[in-house]
Formats: structure tokens, C-alpha cells, sequence
């Protein structure tokens, strides 16, 4: 009978030994060069974590070759950050130089930390997700190589800028709190299979998934009914009830929020509002995504005070200047209509012209 | 190795960015669902459409849930990954590996999967990307050997993760990695057996820098925190200051509640600790010479989600300040009275936080033995439709 309910390994012995003698007595840390931190502790002790972009998506003979590179110069322990970078625990801070050698060497980039992009969140896209409207490694990786440079440091910005992609509206990951989102959309009404969902469909379940109530029953034909004036194509309906289908390959495509943020440091979380309603998928390299990144990007960095997050620089600006200087249209479908619309109308007369 | 031909995904080779395309490469060299799930990858950059099916439910023995099905909806032109399931792995607290761990799972994987993973899946677990049915229990069971647990999926508790905290970080207010081992151990059964109306999330950051996006990302946020005032090391401030910081507009202007006063003659901080909301922002700006209060603790936030179904939310102050010491009993009290209240009143799949604005977040404080608090809220109700209790007004005939 295989074991059960055990839980994962002990964090405690999957720290490297200077970790478990300084754990909780860090007194505070500096960042000596990009993509690397400097950790001091009480005691005097000082650990190295060095940062390293990753794929995510990775294979076997990746994990070996950095268990390989572990071994070598941090006694075999790392770890991966919460956005999934890699991070080398160096000790022995004679091993640093030499760890940073090969690490340019093996064309590993070294960033990611502070003042910089740091690696996009993403989800699994066409490679492995039934709802994706787009593939979100692909969306990554071009993004990235135009970004690699706030990555490494050598071109750098006023503040950190968090970018996620999510291939749906599920928005996995932190997508609705990022300082930049692409996310997919659908922009056609469902289709649905009758004779199937008669069979398969749970009609309750159905009708009640859709968040605008554009679901009703439709007892003649044991299935349900879509009103298309209601329908905002979430799609959620397609992930409880496999009769229904929305993928189009022609309308489908992705949009692109900014503004939001979860750190509490000088202004509240803020959710990522929307900047662009629409871009076609383009693959295999999405140009027209990543030039719009790309825009967001420089348009904030030329702006942003020091230390000011892309939501922070619009809130002093206002939205206004926002859609000028970032040279977006202002659009109906940037006016909420969803249930708590009301809280975003502006309850004053303070604007800017 | 595959003759067939993937243009579009060698276009995504070319960059500086390490390429994902280049590690589906590797392992297709050795492994046929990974040369397959590469093709009909290149058919979804060419029609523009994903090619997998609603999932089937497969599992592993005594689990109800770790285990996600998909199939391809073209197995003929596929067949490798007809099935090609993810096992999700519970990571270790603080995603801290040895690197014999991290080999002996490769080992397994390269028997039993593809041989590619996810490191990490958004919510935290380590993801095994692709198998087949018939190998889910092998696998699984050599996973078990070397000390690794499914993590949840479904209508369970979701696997725990959280921020660096104390192993690495100055700054952390609570044992944000000890905090999720724990609760993980004690939620087994909540985690491995789906029984709720839709899933629950539990994320710890240390503080509220907030690094594992607990407050966006969990039904409940565990954030670290502390009551009583920062320490200043106004030597080191001074330091800072006269080594060409920009005091005045990184710090003190940037200050939400104007809780720093700056002597500019004597070059001394200091602050009115009642004013201050805890950001950290003067604590990021100057690690050395401000640091976090000794009173620590953390704070719970409730219903942070993604927007489905009824918008997205990020987690509101549920508990403003608890004391997280071991074996946790009053956090845990908390969790078992917010689960059950919402296992009995929730909807089929109805997140926690749409049940409480369905049925009021005074009702939900009510159920749960909490006292309503005005850090709950940004500001008081403005309309006057309240509805009072019939023991709240004199009886009359
Ligand atoms: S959330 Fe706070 S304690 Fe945790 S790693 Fe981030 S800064 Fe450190
Ligand atoms: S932690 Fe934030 S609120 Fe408190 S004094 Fe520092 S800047 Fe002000």
C-alpha cells in the first residue's frame, strides 16, 4: 500500500547550513551588482543569492544542468523565487566570482532583482491548458528578449515592473494585480453542441457559471441557451460544460492591462486596469503585443519618478494623460459595465484636462 | 530524433531569453510525447487554436485530487500524447531544494513522464508536465519513496506556499515557511480529498511587501505585520543621508500616512508609530538603518481571486493583527470556522469571498466569532438600507 498524506520534504532539510544557523537573525541585505543579493546577518554572516532567468518550462537535462552548477559552487542547495527565477546560494564568497564567470559563460542571464523586470508569471498556454485563447510562453518568450536588458540592468527603470500573462479570463497567476498584463480574450458568442450537452451537460452548473446571467435552460432541447446581447465570452460556461465551444481562431486574441500592483509599499494594492482592448494572436513572435509592451514600458520609464510603479505614475498623471502620452485610444470598451461599475465612475469634480 | 518540422518554434529559439522551445527540444530527443506535444504545439501556432480536450478525471489511489487529465483532440496525428495528465508536487517550503532531491525526481519523471516540468506552477507546486494514465500510480508511488507528496487541485485546499521570510529575509515579521509546513501537514486530508464547494488558497508573506502575492492570489492571506513602532538607527540614516540619499522625496514624501518627521538641522528621523500603516516602503528604502518593530505578528486577509465569476478581488483585512507562534491553534480555529461556514453555504463552485458579499460580510463575521472592526473596511456604508435583528428593536403588540 503506497504511503499516504505525508506532505512535502522538510524545508529544514532542504537549506543550505548557513541558512539553518542564521534563520531569522538577517539583519539586512544590499545589492552589490544586478541579479545578485547580499545577505548580512546578525552573527556577521554573509550569503550570496544569485539570480538567474528561467524558462519555466523546463526539462530534465536543465535541472541537471543546474544541480550540476549547484554542486560546484553552493554544496548542492538552490532554490527558485516566487516569479520562478533560479537562485544560487553561495556561502563561500571565494565562489562568487567564479559561479558569475560561468554562468556568463554558459550564456545564463543574471538579473531580476530590484530596480528591474524581473521574469514573467505565465500559465501553460496551448502547450497544456484546454480554455487557452493564446499560448503564453510564446507571449513570454518574445516579450523577454526585448526586455532582456531591464532584466540584466543594463537599461534600467525608475521602479520594479511586474508583467504577467494568462491565456484566459481565469487569469491564473497575479494578472489582475501586475504592473503590465496580457491576457486572452474571446470576442465571439459560444456555440453549443445540443445533442452533446443534452447528454453530458449539468444544465444548473451551466446557467450558473455565467457571471452576466446570459444563460438560461432550454427544456425543449434538454440543453441551454445563450442570449448574445448578454454574453461577454468569458468562456466560463466552456470549462463546466465540455458541449459548448467558443474557440475562434480568427477573433480570439489578447488584451493588455496595467496599473496593478500587490505590495503595500507607499500605495495600496491596486487591480490592473484595462490599456488595450484587443490585439489578433500573431505567432510565433506576437509583434504587435510586444511593441505594445514594449511602448508601455519606455513610455513609463521616460515619465515614472524614482521609485514610482507604473500604477502610481497614473494615479499622479491621471488616466487622461495616461491614454495621451502613452498613445492609446480611449475606447468604449474601456468603460466598466460589470457589477460594481459604479465604484469606478469618478465621484468628482477633480479631473485633469 | 522527430523529422518533423517546427518553423514557427524555431523562430522562438532565436533571443536572448532562455528558451522554452529549446527545452521541449531536449527532452523530445529522447521521449516521444514530448516530440509529439512539440508538433502539435507548431499546429497551434499555425491555426491559431489549442488542441487539447476537457479533461477526463483520472487520480491516484486513496487522493482525490493532484492529478490533472488532458488529452489531445487530435490522437491520431498525436498519439504519444493521446493522454498526457500533469502531476502536481507539493514544493518544499520556500521552493529550497538539495540538488539530489531535485535529481532523484528528475529520475522518476524521465521513467514515468515527458521528462519536462513546470518550475513552478502558479500556485507553488512543482509541476510534472505529461504522462499517461497507466504510469499516474507507478510514478506517483517512487515519488512517495523519495519523499514527495501530491499537492491539492479540484474543490480542495490548494497547496500552500509563501514567501522567503526567515530563512533569507531581514524583514520577515512571522516564519512564513514553517507557517506553510505546518498548516500543510495539519490540512492533509483537505488538501488530497476535494470536498468543498470550489477551491481554497492559502499563501504566507512575512510582510507586507507581500512577495508571494498572498493578498491577490489566496482565499486567505496571511500577511506579516507588527503593532508597535520601526526602529530607526539614525547613525545609519545619517550615513545614507550625507552618502547622497535622497531622504526627502525617496522617503519621508513618499511616506502614506505622513508618519516620518525629518529634522534637517540634527539629520534625525523619526516617527509617530500610531501613524504609521505599515508599507515598508521607508524599511525597503534604507535596510539599513530602518528596520521592522519588535511586536510581530501578521495579519489575515479574506478572498483574494481571480475575476471569475463575479470580478476579481484582492483579500480585505479579516483579523488585523494575530500572534503566529507554533502549533498555531487560533489561526487553525479561524481557517476550520471560515471553511465550514462556507462548505455549508456555499454554491457549487462559489468562491469564499462571493459567498460573503452574497450573504453579507456581517453575517459571514457573525458565523465565524469575529468581531466587526472599522479596519475592515476603507470607510462606513453610505446608503441607510440596514437591515437590524428583530432582538435588536423593542417588541411592540
Ligand atoms: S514578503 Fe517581506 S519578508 Fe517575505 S520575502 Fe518579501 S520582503 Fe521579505
Ligand atoms: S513603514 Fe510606511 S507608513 Fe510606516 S513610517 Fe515607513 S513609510 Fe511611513
Amino acid at each position: 500500500m503506497a504511503r499516504t498524506d505525508f506532505g512535502p520534504p522538510d524545508y529544514r532539510e532542504m537549506v543550505p547550513p548557513i541558512i539553518k544557523e542564521n534563520y531569522g537573525d538577517w539583519k539586512y541585505h544590499t545589492v552589490p551588482r544586478p541579479g545578485v543579493l547580499r545577505h548580512v546577518s546578525n552573527s556577521g554572516a554573509v550569503l550570496h543569492s544569485v539570480r538567474v532567468a528561467s524558462p519555466r518550462l523546463v526539462s530534465s537535462e536543465w535541472i541537471h544542468d543546474i544541480c550540476d552548477i549547484a554542486e560546484k559552487y553552493c554544496d548542492g542547495y538552490l532554490r527558485f523565487t516566487t516569479r520562478n527565477n533560479v537562485e544560487f546560494l553561495v556561502a563561500d564568497e571565494t565562489k562568487l566570482e567564479p559561479l558569475l564567470a560561468e554562468l556568463d559563460e554558459k550564456d545564463y542571464l543574471i538579473g531580476g532583482v530590484g530596480l528591474s523586470i524581473s521574469n514573467v508569471v505565465h500559465t501553460q498556454g496551448w502547450i497544456h491548458c484546454k480554455s487557452a485563447v493564446t499560448d503564453a510562453s510564446g507571449i513570454t518568450k518574445s516579450i523577454m528578449d526585448e526586455m532582456t536588458g531591464y532584466f540584466t540592468g543594463k537599461q534600467k527603470v525608475p521602479a520594479r515592473l511586474r508583467i504577467a500573462v494568462a491565456c484566459c479570463v481565469n487569469m491564473c497567476g497575479a494578472c489582475h494585480c501586475s504592473d503590465i498584463a496580457i491576457v486572452g480574450i474571446h470576442r465571439t458568442v459560444p456555440r453549443i453542441n445540443d445533442e452533446m450537452a443534452s447528454r453530458i451537460c449539468e444544465i444548473p452548473t451551466t446557467v450558473a457559471s455565467c457571471p452576466t446571467g446570459a444563460i438560461r435552460p432550454n427544456p425543449k432541447l434538454k440543453s441551454v441557451e445563450i442570449n448574445p446581447e448578454k454574453c461577454m465570452m468569458c468562456g466560463n460556461c466552456t470549462v463546466v460544460c465540455p458541449a459548448i465551444k467558443i474557440m475562434d481562431p480568427v477573433n480570439d486574441g489578447v488584451s493588455i492591462w496595467v496599473g496593478g500592483k500587490v505590495s503595500n509599499a507607499r500605495t495600496a494594492p491596486m487591480f490592473s486596469r484595462l490599456a488595450i482592448p484587443f490585439i489578433p494572436n500573431e505567432p510565433p513572435r506576437w509583434s504587435t503585443v510586444t511593441a505594445a509592451v514594449k511602448n508601455l514600458v519606455e513610455v513609463w520609464a521616460a515619465n515614472a519618478r524614482d521609485g514610482e510603479r507604473m500604477g502610481e505614475w497614473i494615479g499622479r498623471i491621471g488616466w487622461e494623460r495616461f491614454f495621451k502620452l502613452a498613445d492609446l485610444p480611449f475606447t468604449d470598451k474601456h468603460i466598466d459595465d460589470f457589477t460594481h461599475a459604479k465604484t469606478t465612475f469618478r465621484s468628482t469634480t477633480q479631473f485633469k484636462f | 530524433m522527430d523529422d518533423r518540422k517546427t518553423p514557427l518554434l524555431d523562430e522562438l529559439e532565436k533571443g536572448d531569453w532562455p528558451s522554452f522551445v529549446t527545452e521541449i527540444k531536449r527532452a523530445a530527443a529522447k521521449n516521444k510525447s514530448a516530440a509529439d506535444l512539440l508538433a502539435q504545439l507548431e499546429s497551434s501556432y499555425e491555426e491559431n487554436i489549442g488542441h487539447w480536450k476537457h479533461g477526463g478525471i483520472v487520480g491516484v489511489k486513496g487522493y482525490g485530487g493532484g492529478v490533472v487529465g488532458r488529452y489531445s483532440d487530435e490522437p491520431e496525428k498525436f498519439p504519444h500524447i493521446k493522454e498526457f495528465h500533469t502531476i502536481r508536487v507539493n514544493q518544499p517550503a520556500g521552493f529550497f531544494y538539495t540538488t539530489k532531491k531535485l535529481r532523484q525526481l528528475a529520475d522518476i519523471w524521465d521513467k514515468y513522464g515527458s521528462g519536462l516540468y513546470n518550475l513552478h506552477g502558479s500556485t507553488g507546486d512543482c509541476i510534472l508536465l505529461g504522462t499517461t494514465t497507466e504510469n499516474l500510480q507507478p510514478c506517483v508511488d517512487e515519488l512517495a519513496d523519495i519523499g514527495f507528496d501530491l499537492g491539492g487541485s479540484g474543490g480542495a485546499l490548494r497547496t500552500l506556499s509563501c514567501c522567503v521570510g526567515a530563512a533569507r529575509c531581514e524583514k520577515a515579521c512571522i516564519d512564513s515557511m514553517q507557517i506553510i509546513h505546518d498548516l500543510t501537514l495539519h490540512y492533509q486530508d483537505a488538501i488530497h480529498r476535494p470536498a468543498w464547494p470550489y477551491k481554497f488558497k492559502i499563501k504566507v508573506s512575512a510582510c507586507p511587501n507581500d512577495c508571494a502575492a498572498a493578498s491577490a492570489r489566496s482565499d486567505l492571506a496571511i500577511i506579516g505585520i507588527w503593532r508597535d513602532a520601526i526602529r530607526i538607527d539614525n547613525e545609519a540614516v545619517r550615513a545614507a543621508v550625507d552618502n547622497g540619499f535622497d531622504i526627502f522625496n525617496r522617503v519621508i514624501r513618499k511616506c502614506p500616512s505622513e508618519a516620518l518627521l525629518w529634522d534637517t538641522e540634527k539629520k534625525e528621523l523619526t516617527v509617530c508609530a500610531e501613524d504609521c500603516v505599515h508599507c515598508m516602503n521607508c524599511i525597503n528604502m534604507m535596510p539599513k538603518a530602518i528596520s521592522i518593530g519588535r511586536e510581530q505578528g501578521a495579519a489575515l486577509m479574506i478572498g483574494g481571486k481571480a475575476p471569475v465569476v463575479k470580478g476579481a478581488m484582492l483579500g480585505w483585512v479579516l483579523v488585523p493583527f494575530i500572534k503566529l507562534e507554533p502549533p498555531y491553534t487560533e489561526l487553525k480555529e479561524i481557517i476550520d470556522k471560515i471553511t465550514d461556514w462556507w462548505a455549508d453555504h456555499g454554491k457549487n463552485r462559489e468562491r469564499v469571498s462571493e459567498l460573503i458579499v452574497r450573504m453579507g460580510l456581517a453575517n459571514f463575521l457573525e458565523a465565524v466569532g469575529l468581531k466587526p472592526l472599522p479596519q475592515m473596511v476603507h470607510e462606513p456604508r453610505s446608503n441607510p438600507y440596514i437591515f437590524w435583528n428583530a432582538e435588536e428593536v423593542e417588541k411592540r403588540g
